[in-house]
């Protein structure tokens, strides 16, 4: 090698790009069934080779094998593959909804719904998430959390619980162990790291789960969580949703190039999975794993969950500008309603009749609730929060300043 | 009994600890070592781990991490060991503290308290002498609050811990051993013996958005808070003009009512703080007293702040505004 060559800046590139199929080869897949469980209580360093393979149950032909094929009930997944087509009807109807001007904004979790529903199975009442904006499955895992009224937060309408002042997708709900949303990415990894830590603190029995995207990790507050998580051993499941772009960055921007995110967990002395985030029962399986570890005091654990973000980034994103359309129809992993799908009709505890059944009553759900929340009025019909409420919840009592602005604008006031 | 600030500030925690199980405090060398200023010397022998502890040097991780907390329900108490390194947690405390009660319409609260000693005079450079009040009182959402001597101290910081917005704390390390008034070339004074450096034992408050009037007077009004309070005393003192000094203690919110019966009574207002002078709080000072004041004021009002350059190191005393400079400033105020 000439010791003079001229230094040259790498840029990683997407293999797919609009016009030019992806090569998925590195995703690095492990065939289902043939990575190993470790039990709960395994050191983070026992956990280096998951972190770089790939934690599958279901195989091709829709079968549950290995060793992290959950022992569980068939009607518990029936009410998982409710809870993924209820994620997908109320995302489409949303979609149109903004298409139609009745909502200002939206942000489909298409083709990742098995992650956060499956985790919703896996944790118990009393623990707190920590999602981002794809994370409603969470929510609408559900079924005490009123769709309506997470509609109406959409419609930013008279009955919206956030008052008009966040925008849509920005939901909070802390009866349902949902933390609020915030538009800064990153900033609830480490919260959830916090949170976990004083229910350790408190003697509490109550475990975090943190979320986060593949592009967010490059922020900092996802490398203070994980020092955080590791240094207390916080109760805390570290969620790194991987579905391969940032709005328009591939993942290799964000650092995955040649690794993985769940890497960065083990180099950080956190025991660490990598996941079909496809693979409904994996999820499941995974999860359970991570919450009864932290909920034995065991530490925290980082699952990252590969999976595909197969809508456009949010309602302002046309992702046919920088990948290629059909994209998602060759991603490895497929679709996660088909996969568990699929494996319940051969356990014989679904069939294409009831599923058809179930699409038609969820989509008349979505759309009664959606006619619902519209009785309430919408930002575009000028029914929205009184401007006075504006002033509210700045503090927990109105100062002095607040009060003036408000009689000012209130016309009160000069 | 006497106590100087830092004994003060160590009985507020200590207090605090003692009446809510929620309280907790942690950061860089909090814990076992009991910080680098002494601030929490003791508290995790008598209070263990869980309650006291030390933390990775992580600004902004030590803030989420509190916020977290605070959202389960706890009520930390946090050190950043300078207030020139609050920056990387900028983030959490704009973005988030400040913004959790209001974009949750109040489903989450931030009921925490975020230490910070600050200001100059001290030999501290460029990062161990800001006063980045500014950058806190601009954020809706937050309180910012800046005791100047020992009974203050812990009754502001007993008030703000219970307090269920978040609260910036500003500690004017100068005074953490005695009130300093700028004269550098004199020996340095102790809290011992001062009456603001008797602070009783066991609980109590000072009242936020709670401006004092330090020095009562006729000629005119100084708005200021922290060190430079007893820089204003001695510019009183020393120019023979008798300055209404009041010291806002609650930056923002603040008490306006009391600054606004003082310059209507004076007719005459210099601001006085050690930040940096260009869209310091002082303009926000200035702004308030002219929309509030205006046909009152006889004078255009006065700031004397920090020059708009970098804390230097050798030049200290040549930046920091000084009683002679502040003494001018009177002068000027007086001759218009």
């Amino acid at each position: 090698m000439n010791k003079n060559q001229a230094l040259h800046l790498h840029v990683p590139e997407p293999s797919g790009r609009p016009g030019h199929a992806t090569d998925f080869s590195y995703l690095h897949l492990s065939p289902a069934g043939a990575v190993r469980r470790p039990p709960v209580d395994a050191s983070p360093a026992d956990t280096s080779d998951l972190a770089y393979s790939l934690v599958r149950v279901l195989d091709d032909e829709g079968l549950a094998v290995g060793a992290w094929a959950p022992q569980v009930e068939p009607q518990r997944l029936r009410v998982g593959l409710r809870a993924m087509m209820k994620t997908r009807l109320y995302d489409a109807r949303m979609l149109i909804a903004q298409r139609q001007k009745k909502i200002s904004f939206y942000m489909q979790c298409l083709g990742e719904e098995a992650i956060a529903t499956a985790q919703a199975l896996a944790l118990q009442p009393g623990d707190m998430c920590f999602p981002t904006y794809r994370q409603q499955g969470l929510l609408l895992a559900r079924d005490d959390v009123d769709m309506v009224e997470m509609i109406c937060q959409l419609m930013s309408n008279e009955r919206d619980p956030m008052k008009g002042r966040q925008l849509p997708v920005m939901y909070s709900y802390k009866r349902a162990g949902f933390f609020t949303i915030s538009g800064n990415l990153a900033t609830q990894f480490i919260q959830a790291v916090g949170w976990a830590m004083a229910s350790a603190i408190k003697g509490d029995s109550k475990i975090a789960s943190a979320w986060i995207g593949d592009g967010a990790t490059a922020e900092s507050d996802f490398h203070t969580a994980l020092t955080f998580a590791h240094v207390y051993r916080a109760p805390v499941i570290l969620n790194v949703v991987n579905n391969q772009w940032a709005i328009s960055t591939f993942q290799a921007i964000a650092g995955g190039e040649a690794t993985t995110f769940a890497a960065r967990g083990v180099g950080c002395g956190i025991a660490s999975l990598r996941v079909d985030g496809n693979d409904f029962l994996a999820v499941y399986a995974a999860s359970l794993w991570a919450a009864e570890r932290a909920r034995g005091n065991l530490g925290p654990t980082l699952i990252e969950w590969v999976t595909y973000r197969a809508g456009a980034h949010s309602t302002s994103d046309d992702p046919t500008r920088y990948r290629p359309a059909d994209d998602w129809e060759h991603f490895p992993l497929g679709d996660p309603i088909e996969r568990l799908k699929t494996h319940l009709i051969r356990l014989g505890a679904w069939s294409e009749d009831e599923h058809e059944a179930t699409q038609q009553a969820l989509e008349a759900q979505v759309g009664a609730a959606l006619k619902e929340a519209e009785r309430y009025g919408s930002l575009a019909a000028g029914h929205m929060a009184g401007a006075a409420a504006m002033f509210e919840d700045v503090y927990k009592d109105m100062p002095a300043h607040l009060q003036q602005q408000r009689r000012q604008l209130l016309g009160r006031e000069a | 009994m006497q106590m100087t600030m830092i004994q003060a500030l160590r009985s507020a925690m200590d207090v605090m600890l003692a009446r809510d199980d929620n309280v907790v405090i942690f950061g860089q060398d909090v814990g076992y070592f009991g910080g680098v200023f002494r601030c929490t010397d003791g508290l995790q022998a008598k209070y263990g781990k869980s309650r006291v502890f030390d933390a990775p040097i992580s600004e902004g991780g030590i803030v989420g991490a509190a916020i977290g907390m605070a959202a389960y329900g706890l009520r930390p108490v946090v050190e950043v060991q300078f207030a020139d390194y609050f920056y990387p947690a900028y983030d959490q405390i704009v973005s988030e503290a400040a913004r959790l009660r209001y974009r949750s319409a109040g489903d989450f609260t931030a009921p925490m308290t975020i230490r910070m000693p600050c200001g100059g005079g001290i030999f501290g450079g460029q990062t161990h002498s800001q006063s980045p009040e500014a950058l806190f009182t601009h954020v809706c959402g937050i309180r910012t609050v800046m005791p100047s001597n020992p009974y203050d101290a812990k009754g502001l910081l007993m008030a703000c811990i219970e307090n269920d917005d978040p609260v910036i704390f500003l500690e004017p390390k100068r005074l953490y051993n005695g009130p300093f008034d700028g004269h550098h070339d004199r020996p340095a004074v102790p809290w011992t013996g001062r009456p603001l450096g008797e602070v009783p034992e066991g609980y109590y408050t000072v009242p936020l958005e709670s401006a004092t009037v330090f020095r009562p007077g006729a000629d005119l009004t100084v708005l200021t808070y922290g060190t430079m309070v007893f820089v204003s005393e001695a510019a009183a003192q020393e120019s023979g003009i008798d300055a209404e000094i009041i010291d806002l203690r609650s930056l923002w919110p603040l008490d306006l009512p009391t600054l606004v019966a003082s310059v209507k009574k004076t007719g005459r207002c210099v601001v006085v703080h050690e930040a940096t002078r260009t869209s310091g709080f002082g303009a926000e000072l200035a702004a308030l007293v002219q929309e509030h004041c205006f046909y009152h004021l006889e004078a255009p009002i006065e700031r004397v702040t920090g020059w708009d350059t970098p804390y230097p190191h050798a030049q200290e005393w040549a930046y920091f505004p000084g009683p002679a400079r502040v003494a001018a400033a009177f002068k000027r105020a007086m001759e218009k």
